[in-house]
């Protein structure tokens, strides 16, 4: 047993966090929000000359070939720097569903445009507030009709892969038919939009009973990301509590700062083993992924959750405010925390997983 | 990365299955009963025999003191298939192999390691560790009870004190005890360690009294205990770095782990709701639940981590303390809400409903995890000061000689 990530993929993630801490520093993210732009372009592309965003996908289809684990170091540090890219959307689910659902000649089309970053894809299932997998979108004859909300990163997309009952079908945005419509979107780093389909052409992918495997091994790259996100808060508590004097000492002096921050620090490596075994499990171990993937999906996010808002606390009042760099974090959990199913999509696939138990889901 | 066993892991795997399944049963523990304390000792020293017969015992020790010299991954092996079997396994024997020895092979002189290491490791030898006392807990190095050498000129230690928390202090033969040997020093630096004959005169064990009804624990008085200087462990003034050595191996554990949480959504599962579904149904104890067996799996992951550290020659300092302070909590909470879904049964139960019993021991001995070895509070602060690199607690006593202190 070695349960440690290889020197490679220790190396992969320190070239990802420098390149990171360079390109997406916190006065980038203001400066992104205050020109209201819809994502940070120039470091997609730079993102996709590098090869991270074909980390996992095949080299017969323009990727690198690497593992999840390897795609999970990379999300990790997407979540660090808390990066206004579309990785989730267009790496993590649409190239995953055309990997695994998708016939050879769509994902001859596809992947590599993804791969490199030259396209951006999006993922539609939600239907509003209901449940994970909308019910009502259509697919008749090759003809999508329907509504899908919220659809991250939609705005930039060139396609959607949209889910219609148990199925998944890519559907090109620029046709008629199409439309989008700009949503207030909770993390400010990331575009959501309803997407209207009327009539519109969709091409299916054959591949049949994929979806929930899909969002296992989504939920497994969401853990890493959250992962990534709650030691940049932890971090950033930690630094500023060291710094600010309090009644003539540091305020990391106070056992009921230290306390908190070791209880944060205890869920991230938690979180952190969970999302290790889950990634490691996808591709060694696939009967025990829905399992692992709902375990780090669900310490990942109560990790994240309280960074995120002890993290805020810690700072005090200088935390609520735009300036200060709580407030990236603070939304984007709250983002991962309801997208892709909430805490009782996982709990049941966490609980009905279990050896010999036949559940039924609440 | 990779969770399977290498080649070699899982010949020894193989391996240890096989014996164990020769040997195991026949030591196996009744389910579900409660026996005696001195009963759990005998079948405890049973094994301990069984084991080292069959060349299990002491893993990791090196060869040449005794032990298997085996790797700490092979020992994990060992102790998860051991974990398989119902084994009378505890403080009784692991005091002795998981504190006394670490101490004795690390502080000890050769003469010493001859004298208990084999012996602890066959099961000849039980021991019970004098540590805590009623005003020196989380505090240890507070201690008051002391030792002076006797001006009879045999270099005898005679000691008396009281110490408090010692498992099995009552049926053990040894105990590993810590003192005072000078007041006149700050308190780290004045204590000296030893191990103690139980059966030496001046000794005395009192059982007591815990909220669970049980008495595993003693208070053990000593007075005017007489101990040879030969059975010191280390320098007079190495008390602390002995203590240190020995709160090590009470922080690695073993890696065997049997789930907490199971048993709890089990009961679940069979407990019947008002709507004719279970309260496994019951979305807030689904919630609960869930999010305690996702943090139990993460803890094995995190266990697993942490071996792969030591295999690797890292040491993970308080990253240890992190598994007793995520399992003891969540053992806590899980079994009081356990409590709750059992419902009025739980706090009045039929005479004859067990199950209902070890729900409302567990839940009642779930406290203990959160002090004993280690209290949460202890180890917050060192996970604050020795992971996240913050501030050391104010320490008003630490340069002040032990007499001046009040």
């Amino acid at each position: 047993m070695d349960f440690d990530l290889s020197d490679e993929q220790k190396m992969l993630a320190e070239q990802a966090r420098g390149l990171l801490a360079e390109r997406s520093p916190y006065d980038h993210l203001r400066k992104l929000i205050d020109i209201g732009a819809e994502w940070d372009e120039a470091l997609w592309r730079e993102l996709g000359e590098m090869g991270f965003l074909g980390a996992n996908i095949p080299d017969e289809f323009g990727g690198l070939g690497m593992g999840e684990l390897d795609l999970g170091v990379i999300s990790q540090e997407l979540g660090r720097v808390n990066a206004a890219v579309p990785f989730t959307s267009s790496i993590v689910l649409a190239a995953d569903a055309i990997r695994l659902a998708g016939s050879v000649q769509q994902k001859q089309r596809w992947l590599p445009q993804l791969a490199s970053g030259e396209i951006v894809a999006c993922f539609a299932s939600t239907e509003g507030s209901g449940p994970l997998l909308g019910q009502e979108a259509s697919l008749m004859a090759g003809k999508l009709n329907g509504i899908k909300s919220p659809v991250a990163d939609a705005g930039i997309a060139a396609i959607a892969v949209v889910q219609v009952g148990d199925g998944l079908a890519i559907v090109q945005l620029d046709q008629p038919g199409v439309t989008r419509t700009k949503l207030d979107s909770f993390d400010q780093l990331r575009a959501h939009y309803r997407l209207d389909f009327k009539d519109v052409d969709a091409d299916m992918l054959p591949g049949l009973n994929q979806i929930s495997t899909l969002l296992d091994r989504a939920a497994v790259q969401v853990a890493f990301e959250a992962v990534g996100g709650s030691e940049a808060c932890l971090e950033m508590g930690r630094d500023y509590v060291m710094e600010r004097q309090m009644f003539g000492r540091p305020l990391a002096s106070y056992q009921a700062i230290k306390h908190k921050l070791a209880d944060v620090a205890v869920a991230i490596e938690l979180a952190k083993s969970n999302a290790y075994y889950a990634g490691w499990a996808s591709e060694s171990s696939p009967d025990d992924l829905a399992s692992a993937a709902a375990a780090a999906r669900l310490t990942a996010i109560k990790a994240f959750e309280m960074a995120a808002r002890e993290n805020l606390q810690v700072h005090g009042g200088i935390g609520y405010t735009f300036e200060a760099n709580c407030h990236f974090y603070y939304r984007r959990e709250r983002m991962l925390a309801v997208n892709l199913g909430g805490r009782d999509y996982w709990t049941d696939r966490l609980l009905n997983a279990r050896p010999g138990f036949q559940g039924k889901a609440s | 990365m990779d969770f399977n066993d290498t080649p070699e892991e899982s010949a020894f795997r193989v391996r240890a299955k096989a014996w164990l399944a020769e040997h195991a049963p026949a030591h196996e523990l009744p389910r579900g009963v409660v026996l005696a304390d001195s009963d759990e000792a005998d079948r405890a020293r049973a094994w301990m025999r069984e084991l080292f017969r069959g060349g299990w015992s002491g893993l990791t020790f090196p060869k040449e003191l005794g032990g298997g010299g085996l790797s700490g991954i092979e020992a994990v092996i060992f102790s998860e298939e051991e974990s398989r079997y119902h084994l009378p396994k505890g403080p009784f024997t692991s005091i002795g192999t998981g504190m006394a020895l670490p101490v004795i092979a690390k502080h000890g002189n050769d003469e010493q390691r001859a004298r208990f290491i084999k012996p602890t490791l066959n099961g000849d030898i039980t021991w019970c560790q004098l540590f805590s006392e009623p005003a020196a807990g989380s505090d240890l190095a507070a201690l008051r009870t002391k030792a002076v050498q006797a001006d009879d000129g045999s270099g005898d230690w005679i000691v008396n004190g009281q110490k408090v928390w010692s498992s099995f202090a009552h049926l053990t033969d040894w105990g590993i005890l810590v003192v005072r040997t000078d007041p006149t020093v700050p308190k780290h630096k004045g204590l000296t360690f030893f191990v103690v004959d139980m059966a030496t005169p001046g000794i005395e064990t009192r059982p007591i009294r815990q909220i669970s009804g049980m008495s595993e624990f003693n208070e053990t008085f000593l007075t005017d205990v007489r101990i040879p200087d030969a059975n010191r462990i280390g320098a007079i003034g190495e008390g602390w770095a002995c203590c240190m050595t020995v709160l090590m191996g009470e922080r690695l554990g073993s890696g065997a782990h049997r789930s907490g949480i199971e048993p709890l959504l089990e009961l679940a599962g069979r407990t019947p709701a008002d709507d004719g579904s279970t309260m496994l149904d019951d979305k807030a104890i689904r919630r609960a639940l869930g999010e305690a067996l996702a943090e139990e799996q993460g803890e094995r992951f995190f266990q697993a981590r942490l071996r792969t550290m030591v295999s690797k020659g890292e040491n993970p300092g308080a990253l240890a303390g992190m598994v007793k302070l995520a399992y003891a909590g969540r053992q806590q909470k899980a079994l009081g809400i356990a409590m709750e879904l059992r419902g009025m049964d739980a706090i009045a139960a039929d005479p004859s409903d067990e199950e209902t019993a070890r729900l409302q021991y567990d839940y009642i001995y779930s406290t203990v995890m959160r002090i004993a070895g280690g209290a949460d509070e202890v180890l917050r602060n060192q996970i604050a000061e020795r992971v996240l690199g913050m501030p050391g607690e104010v320490r008003m006593d630490k340069d002040v000689p032990f007499e001046q202190l009040k």
